[in-house]
């Protein structure tokens, strides 16, 4: 039985048959847009905490680091309820659309990307500070040597994310509704599919998100080596 | 106020009034009080944990003074000043760029590259800086320091742990920097660096200055017991 289902799985990524497609293309679409709009907000976030000094500094960056752990579920019931016709954005009508789903991969993926962000430049503040002070560098340019040398570090950062939004079920399950051909996505079918017993379409699904999750650690180590190599790790 | 002997151009003066400086509860710099006229290089000499490098913060502002004031005269308005740190911070870039970073001026690609070949890093200006050996990173970042142009050039061990070559470019930069009117105060353990280089000697011990004077005396005859120890290679509390 499971040899049979595995060979279905294949067929159907290599008949590129349109459901799967369609899923796997949402998905990615989903998780992309979620991950651009994390890294605007992310990245302003954590280059702020570890660079400017404000009262509450310490708190902001604990917040950050515990909003890393957040269960999906509980992102998925806060966008629920701030999306519902009840709650206070429900007006807008996106309750069980992708940009629902959108919107709660960015509350689990951008505090992801401003923690490690912050980590980063934090480091790396700690190393250049008397450096820039010392040649009188003005913040805009230090900033941007901040962002630029912390470059392979902040992309490891950005993938982690990525590898979090691609993967998550609970919150897009809860805000998405797993809605065929609306808002399915890999994650939400392959429970769905396991629970019907169709475990064809669930391995297919589960190869390719295998294959991408993968895909994923492969860049960050191809990333992390060239960083290595010009002493950026 | 004193003329250097080269150019009529007069002399930078730092002053230090009542300077003390407490950290995590406890005094590091106490009552620092002395004003340093000499052109050329003024050598901080002292025991480990003197306050040497604490001294040189203060004075490039880095720390500011628990109590007291530093001022600098001779200049129409404050000296630019630039710092070369005992572990070179070099930004991971290669060696060019590290260059082209600190360079306000937007100097030529020739005068860059002089100033590279000034410490003989010429060949290796693509490189990436952090991968350069711990003597090439020093003088890069001496050559990056120099760059800036500045009156005031402060050196908390450049040469510490440093292989000799390394250590006679960066000894002939300082000595080619005082001949361009730069004044330079330097951090040193090695007094054979010290009584080659300098044209005044701080010393050092317990936050205290111990002495203050000119080099020649100071290294003939130290008037503290503490720097006739240290000169003489004893180990100094």
């Amino acid at each position: 039985m499971l040899i049979e289902a595995f060979s279905e799985a294949f067929r159907l990524i290599l008949s590129a048959d349109a459901d799967l497609y369609e899923i796997l293309w949402l998905s990615v679409q989903v998780s992309l847009t979620a991950l651009l709009v994390s890294i605007v907000l992310g990245l302003p976030i954590g280059t702020t905490l570890a660079i400017a000094n404000f009262p509450g500094k310490n708190v902001c960056i604990t917040v950050i680091n515990s909003l890393m752990g957040m269960p999906p579920v509980v992102v998925g019931l806060l966008v629920y309820l701030a999306l519902s016709r009840s709650g206070p954005f429900g007006v807008f009508g996106l309750l069980y659309t992708p940009s629902a789903m959108v919107i709660a991969q960015v509350l689990l993926i951008t505090p992801i990307i401003a923690a490690l962000t912050c980590q980063v430049m934090d480091d790396l503040h700690k190393e250049y500070r008397d450096l820039f002070f010392s040649l009188s560098i003005p913040l805009n340019k230090a900033v941007a040597a901040y962002l630029w040398d912390a470059r392979y570090s902040l992309i490891t950062a950005v993938l982690a994310g990525f590898g979090r939004a691609i993967s998550e079920v609970g919150a897009v399950m809860i805000v998405g509704g797993n809605i065929d051909h609306l808002t399915r996505v890999m994650t939400t079918a392959i429970a769905l599919e396991t629970s019907r017993g169709e475990l064809s379409v669930a391995l297919g699904l589960g190869i390719v998100l295998l294959a991408l999750a993968i895909s994923v650690n492969g860049l960050v180590t191809t990333v992390r080596s060239r960083a290595r190599y010009y002493g950026c790790a | 106020m004193r003329e250097t002997r080269h150019s009529g151009k007069p002399n930078l003066q730092i002053s230090m009034n009542n300077l003390c400086l407490d950290m995590r509860g406890s005094r590091v710099l106490d009552q620092i009080d002395l004003t340093i006229d000499q052109p050329g290089v003024t050598m901080i000499l002292g025991p480990n944990g003197a306050g040497k490098s604490l001294l040189l913060k203060c004075i490039h502002g880095l720390l500011s003074p628990t109590q007291g004031s530093i001022g600098f005269n001779g200049l129409n308005g404050n000296p630019k000043q630039a710092m070369v740190f005992q572990k070179p911070v070099l930004l991971r870039r290669s060696v060019m760029d590290n260059m082209r970073f600190a360079d306000q001026d937007k100097q030529t690609q020739s005068e860059l590259e002089q100033a590279l070949d000034s410490v003989q890093l010429l060949e290796k200006r693509e490189h990436p800086a952090t991968q350069l050996s711990g003597g090439e990173q020093q003088r890069l970042a001496l050559a990056r320091a120099l760059l800036t142009k500045p009156d005031l050039l402060l050196l908390d061990e450049p040469t510490a742990s440093l292989d000799p070559a390394s250590v006679l470019i960066i000894e002939k930069l300082i000595q080619q920097a005082t001949r361009q009117h730069i004044k330079s105060i330097f951090i040193s353990h090695d007094i054979g660096q010290a009584r080659r280089l300098s044209a005044d000697v701080i010393f050092l011990n317990r936050g205290l200055v111990i002495e203050y004077s000119d080099a020649a005396p100071f290294f003939f005859a130290p008037h503290s017991d503490e720097a006739k120890a240290f000169l003489s290679g004893e180990i100094v509390l």
